[in-house]
């Protein structure tokens, strides 16, 4: 392993990546008072982190290479990591069901509202990641502007509690509603699409909505948003702010597990099953009789459903909104929970959605390093585990061949 | 009329600058069929380049034009060099993976581009130096043109011309014209199929640095962000002429450019980026195969 030939690789990675950072990371300039600062130390940095990061990439290049040949020759079950073999041993499923529920329940009662708080916007985009799962990890569809159907319940509930004093829980079914008709609107033009083209208009369409909110001032408040939603009420009964605080974070634990059951539900419906057929073969799935359109629509408009019920949430629960809150990047967030928890599974994505949103949370000196570690991490697990931190094993009969008989 | 042509001609501007970058789009997606979203960060990267090494070289007192042509020169280099690595880090890994791999990788690349440009130097915009001179003989057309409009037309014909030639007439152009045609036939009548993807995603780099260095100094302020609305208009412009067309990316770059022009001037100038993504849907919904890409039916 540690060779010649591989020292002399990794010393060339070092020098060129050394190299290639040089303007942006050594120099850096003011141009207003014409001075110059030099950061040489920067380089010397690359040049380790290369050095010895490139040893890494390689030998897990290797690994992965092994692991895909194995595959090919159709020999030995890979082995199970070790969240995977977790998630699959059958003795585990109820205890860790019961665990997680207590833990759940208990949760507010130890720690102080801040904390509920953070955890309740960590569940609002456990459902976020849920939604998008439908979309991009079991229909295949890449959907870069996920958040404006967050945006449309968000703003459904707040213009029509200021119009027309509708409560939290009577907008909550017409903002999923009028976000699965978004949905629906978007999909209609693009459904001929392939995939590369359908992440540009969605992307696009993501960005047409908070360019219109934003400008349109009369209709939504314009860049300064909306102030003082309503948090949700229980049958006419309002709560103080902590009880609130609460009250919306079980809120977040029903929707969550009426998500998962859903969703869950779903996974092995017919239509289910016409999402992953699309997603693997459009053509195949098309001769086999399956409505590509109906098929498509469907997994948009039910993702958006579920965007739309969290961003009803997510007026409630902040009181205040603004178009700032839904910019690209929360689109980006959304889909790097999907791809870290690994595309299709609902365990992963729901693990994805905490560590996404609680880690830069309760690491503050990340914070700043957080949409850089997000691209790297993006890129690292396409690289390297495509199928994500839990992979989504698919109901399968399989043949195995007998050894004897052979 | 005065005002009709002050459009047509800032359209044409901005329409030339997006053909530089759609080019860059174009070309890589007819090789390997993949939206390099980091390209607008490439594009970005350039104009950061040129201006920290104008900047530097102000400081040190060199003379204007060596500071034009030295800093033009060092943001090719290094565009060039960041897609070079881009393509080896992240696709090359992901040639044989599923067709969503890659789209994702692009989009963390993108991403990581982004904030490591705005942790390197800053959030803040900068200051472009104007680096081009004043043409005193185009005094006499200055209600027509100025010089930076004039140099942005003359470099992109320039360039254009130099492309078409290169991909016409030169050993690299065959081979990627080839690769682009049938990778796998390519490769059996001895074509470097990896080294055909470097140099594609070098020369469109290159592209996009030329643009980046134009824009900037037409403009005169950057910051780290600029890249991705750049990337996603010139994306629009390639979809519009036909993407995997190069004479389609320009035209396409013009029709945009005039787009977003007339209408800012003569409807709104707040829904500027609504105008390109709104002729993105019409294009995609009457003619998905772009005004000069041609229509292929997939065989199974």
């Amino acid at each position: 392993m540690f060779t010649l030939q591989e020292l002399r690789k990794s010393v060339i990675a070092a020098l060129w990546f050394m190299f290639l950072t040089f303007p942006i990371l050594v120099i850096r300039v003011n141009p207003l008072e014409r001075t110059i600062l030099w950061r040489w130390e920067n380089m010397l940095y690359v040049g380790l982190g290369v050095f010895f990061g490139s040893y890494a990439w390689r030998e897990l290049l290797r690994r992965k290479e092994r692991g895909l040949k194995r595959r090919a020759q159709g020999q030995a079950e890979e082995k199970t990591g070790f969240f995977q073999g977790l998630a699959e041993n059958p003795k585990l499923i109820l205890p860790a069901l019961g665990l997680v529920l207590g833990i759940t329940l208990l949760f507010p009662h130890l720690v102080n509202p801040y904390q509920i708080s953070i955890m309740t916007l960590a569940l609002i985009y456990v459902v976020l990641g849920l939604g998008l799962n439908i979309v991009v990890g079991q229909a295949g569809l890449l959907n870069l502007g996920y958040v404006a159907f967050f945006a449309v319940g968000a703003y459904g509930y707040a213009l029509l509690n200021k119009h027309f004093a509708l409560g939290f829980w009577t907008c909550l079914p017409i903002g999923a509603g009028l976000a699965g008709l978004f949905g629906i609107l978007l999909a209609l033009p693009v459904l001929r699409l392939r995939g590369d083209y359908l992440a540009i208009v969605t992307l696009g369409f993501g960005e047409i909505t908070r360019i219109v909110l934003e400008n349109w001032g009369k209709f939504s408040g314009g860049p300064t948003g909306i102030r003082g939603i309503p948090r949700p009420e229980f049958f006419g009964i309002s709560f103080s702010l902590s009880e609130a605080i609460l009250y919306i974070y079980y809120i977040m634990v029903f929707a969550v597990i009426l998500t998962i059951f859903v969703i869950n539900r779903l996974q092995n419906s017919r239509l289910g099953r016409a999402w992953v057929a699309l997603r693997e073969d459009e053509i195949a799935c098309q001769a086999m009789g399956i409505d590509k359109a109906g098929v498509k629509l469907s997994a948009f408009a039910l993702g958006a459903m579920w965007a739309g019920m969290a961003g009803v949430i997510f007026a409630g629960y902040n009181t205040y909104i603004n178009p700032k809150s839904f910019t690209f990047m929360e689109s980006v967030i959304i889909l790097s929970i999907v791809v870290l928890g690994g595309m299709g599974s609902i365990l992963g994505v729901v693990l994805g959605g905490l560590i996404m949103i609680l880690l830069p949370e309760y690491l503050r000196e990340v914070g700043n390093y957080r949409m850089l570690i997000f691209g790297s991490a993006m890129i690292l697990m396409m690289v390297f585990r495509p199928q994500g931190l839990i992979q989504s094993k698919r109901k399968a009969y399989e043949f195995h061949q007998d050894k004897g008989a052979a | 009329m005065e005002q009709f042509l002050e459009y047509f001609l800032s359209g044409l501007t901005r329409g030339s600058i997006y053909a530089l970058i759609a080019l860059g789009y174009t070309m890589v997606y007819g090789i390997i069929g993949l939206i390099n979203f980091a390209h607008g960060e490439i594009y970005m990267i350039g104009a950061f380049t040129a201006l920290i090494t104008a900047t530097a070289l102000a400081v040190m007192g060199f003379p204007p034009l060596a500071i034009l042509l030295l800093a033009g020169l060092a943001a090719i280099i290094w565009s060039a060099a960041y897609g070079f690595t881009i393509e080896k880090v992240a696709y090359k890994p992901l040639r044989s993976a599923q067709r969503l791999s890659p789209l994702i990788s692009a989009i963390g690349m993108s991403i990581f581009l982004q904030n490591y440009v705005m942790l390197a130097q800053t959030s803040d915009f900068l200051r472009f130096p104007a680096l081009i001179p004043e043409f005193q003989w185009l005094a006499p057309w200055s209600h027509i043109i100025n010089t930076p409009r004039f140099i942005i037309l003359a470099t992109t014909a320039v360039v254009m011309v130099l492309l078409t030639l290169l991909i016409r007439y030169s050993r690299t152009g065959k081979a990627m014209r080839a690769t682009s045609q049938d990778r796998e036939m390519a490769l059996l009548v001895g074509v470097n199929v990896d080294r055909v993807i470097s140099s594609t995603f070098i020369i469109g780099s290159s592209l996009a640095a030329v643009g980046g260095v134009l824009i900037a100094s037409y403009i005169g302020q950057i910051n780290y962000f600029v890249g991705f609305i750049a990337g996603l208009k010139a994306f629009i412009a390639a979809v519009l002429g036909g993407i995997g067309s190069i004479p389609g990316a320009v035209l396409g770059g013009l029709i945009l450019g005039w787009t977003e022009s007339f209408a800012t001037g003569y409807i709104s100038s707040e829904y500027e980026d609504v105008f390109a993504f709104a002729l993105l849907v019409l294009i995609l919904i009457f003619r998905p195969a772009g005004i000069l890409g041609k229509n292929s039916t997939q065989k199974v």
